[in-house]
């Protein structure tokens, strides 16, 4: 038992010990990963004189602010949906795949679809694309939330004379409310990070580059402190999103 | 809304997205499969062929599938040897503590994957941290070529995908019946024994879960070969974004693209039937 807990810090030591690097490196005034030349914030500012980082930001930020709007509400929908009827094989397969399709497949699959659509592609076609998966995700949490709901209390509801909007308001959005919040969380937090899709889907064009484009593009020209500050501030915003996620849904995500 | 078309009306929405933006895209990949490029991209409709079919099985392209199959295998064995062990001391802490270690394990999975893997970068680069170490303890006179090789674009993929079959296996775990170890231990086996006996092949699912996951993404992706690898190691990923991004070759991207969804749709059936077969013997034993 000891071995095999000095195992599993061991593995939270691999996982954790590259990110902490990353982190630690961002405030090091030298800007070199090997020497320490004292703690500096300058490298946060250089990243916000930077225009392009900006710019990329602010348009990932459009993107995955639509994107979980609309999969929030049809996932939401969905899930009260299928919830209430006959299970079927097939729909569960089609709600099951986005999860598990490789991004390069759909990737490439809108990419052919849009084009031969003649749909401009640009920041409208990632977020179509990136609704996809959200879309899917949203639904399994909430889902998950229904299946201990109690549907009588709709009955009651309509007994007493709610209407069916008055009804969903009042009383079921209430009590799933958390697991759509956490859904949402979540569904902003895969939009924001997510690369392959977005970069089949953007177009040409910095109009249309997103945050991690733009990471991509500066990651290999090599490294650079700047990019110690960008992921610094990234991984923040997503543990503070999937902690929040995580306290709203009980400790329970769904599998990745 | 009690009624059979109000739970329609609530579906179609959602279900009407998925089938315009996923079903159909996908389906597309395999129109295309049968035409030529035109001139200038794109495609050539008055061209049907089965040329980019036959090409898939080029001797040149077989050899860039079987060598992802190689490190995508490699990559998976990995993280179930480093998962395995992990997941099962989750399932072995005390109750009230799982939850928050599982969560500590999962977390990295939920950020921003460039990231995780421009991390690898900063320590395996020759000016890197690792290499400074060495040559500062002595251990080596000149930095290692650690980065642009396989073995990083192994670690990379390991590094990005561990904490799926951490998950993956905990969870079938946590499904174990405690009583079929404990009868095991009272039969006399030890140790050991009952974890290769009885543990091992009622976790098989979540094993094989974990793995076919791990191997679909490290085979399809082309992120990784390319920053960790230098795009000196051509995975199937990299071929297909080829296809489409450089070469403008869409029909025969679509090609390796139908290849790489037939086989992850083999392995998710031998996935599942192993699962159904495991849950028979459970029933049995």
């Amino acid at each position: 038992m000891r071995a095999l807990n000095g195992w599993l810090i061991a593995v939270y030591g691999f996982l954790y010990l590259p990110i902490a690097l990353l982190m630690v490196l961002s405030f090091n005034h030298s800007g070199l990963p090997t020497a320490w030349g004292g703690f500096s914030f300058e490298w946060y500012g250089e990243l916000f004189d930077n225009p392009k980082i900006i710019g990329a930001a602010w348009n990932s930020l459009v993107v995955a602010t639509w994107a979980t709007a609309i999969s929030t509400v049809l996932g939401t929908l969905l899930a009260l949906g299928v919830e209430r009827s006959r299970p079927s094989t097939s729909r569960e397969a089609l709600l099951f795949a986005p999860m598990i399709i490789p991004d390069i497949v759909l990737a490439i699959a809108l990419l052919s679809f849009f084009t031969l659509m003649k749909f401009t592609l640009g920041l409208r076609s990632i977020v179509m694309a990136h609704v996809v998966f959200n879309l899917a995700f949203v639904c399994a949490i909430v889902r998950a939330r229904l299946k201990s709901y109690d549907w009588s209390l709709n009955e009651a509801s309509r007994d007493l004379g709610a209407t069916a909007a008055a009804t969903f308001f009042r009383i079921t959005l209430p009590l799933i409310g958390p697991a759509v919040l956490a859904g949402a969380l979540l569904a902003f937090t895969l939009s924001i990070d997510e690369f392959i899709i977005a970069y089949f889907t953007a177009g040409a064009g910095q109009s249309s580059t997103t945050l991690p484009m733009q990471i991509y593009a500066m990651i290999r020209f090599g490294v650079t402190p700047e990019i110690n500050a960008m992921a610094t501030l990234v991984m923040g915003v997503s543990f503070v999103m999937i902690l929040a996620a995580q306290r709203l849904n009980k400790g329970r995500l769904p599998g990745a | 809304m009690n009624t059979r078309s109000g739970t329609w009306l609530l579906m179609l929405p959602g279900l009407l997205w998925l089938g315009l933006l996923m079903v159909v895209p996908c389906l597309l990949i395999f129109v295309l499969i049968f035409f030529e490029r035109g001139i200038y991209g794109g495609i050539d409709w008055q061209a049907p062929t089965l040329e980019n079919v036959t090409r898939v099985f080029d001797p040149l392209y077989l050899s860039i599938f079987w060598d992802s199959a190689e490190i995508a295998g490699l990559s998976t064995l990995v993280a179930l040897l480093i998962g395995y062990p992990a997941a099962y001391a989750i399932a072995k802490a005390p109750a009230s503590r799982q939850t928050a270690l599982l969560f500590l394990a999962i977390l990295p999975f939920w950020t921003n994957y460039l990231i995780r893997t421009y991390a690898w970068i900063v320590l395996l680069n020759p000016a890197g941290l690792i290499n400074t170490l060495l040559i500062w303890a002595g251990l080596r006179s000149e930095p290692l070529t650690l980065l642009y090789t396989k073995p990083a674009v192994v670690l990379g993929l390991v590094y990005s995908y561990t904490p799926f079959v951490i998950l993956a296996i905990y969870s079938a775990l946590q499904r174990l019946d405690p009583s079929y170890a404990e009868a095991s231990r009272d039969l006399g086996a030890g140790a050991f024994q009952t974890f290769l006996r009885i543990i091992l092949p009622l976790t098989a699912p979540g094993v094989a879960a974990g793995a076919v996951f791990v191997f679909v993404l490290s085979v399809g992706n082309f992120v990784t070969p390319d920053l960790l690898g230098g795009g000196k190691f051509q995975m199937v990923g990299n071929l297909i974004y080829d296809q489409f991004l450089s070469a403008r070759d869409w029909p025969f991207g679509a090609a390796l693209s139908a290849l790489l969804i037939a086989l992850m749709m083999l392995l998710l059936f031998a996935q599942a039937i192993a699962s159904l077969r495991a849950r028979g013997d459970y029933a049995r034993a």
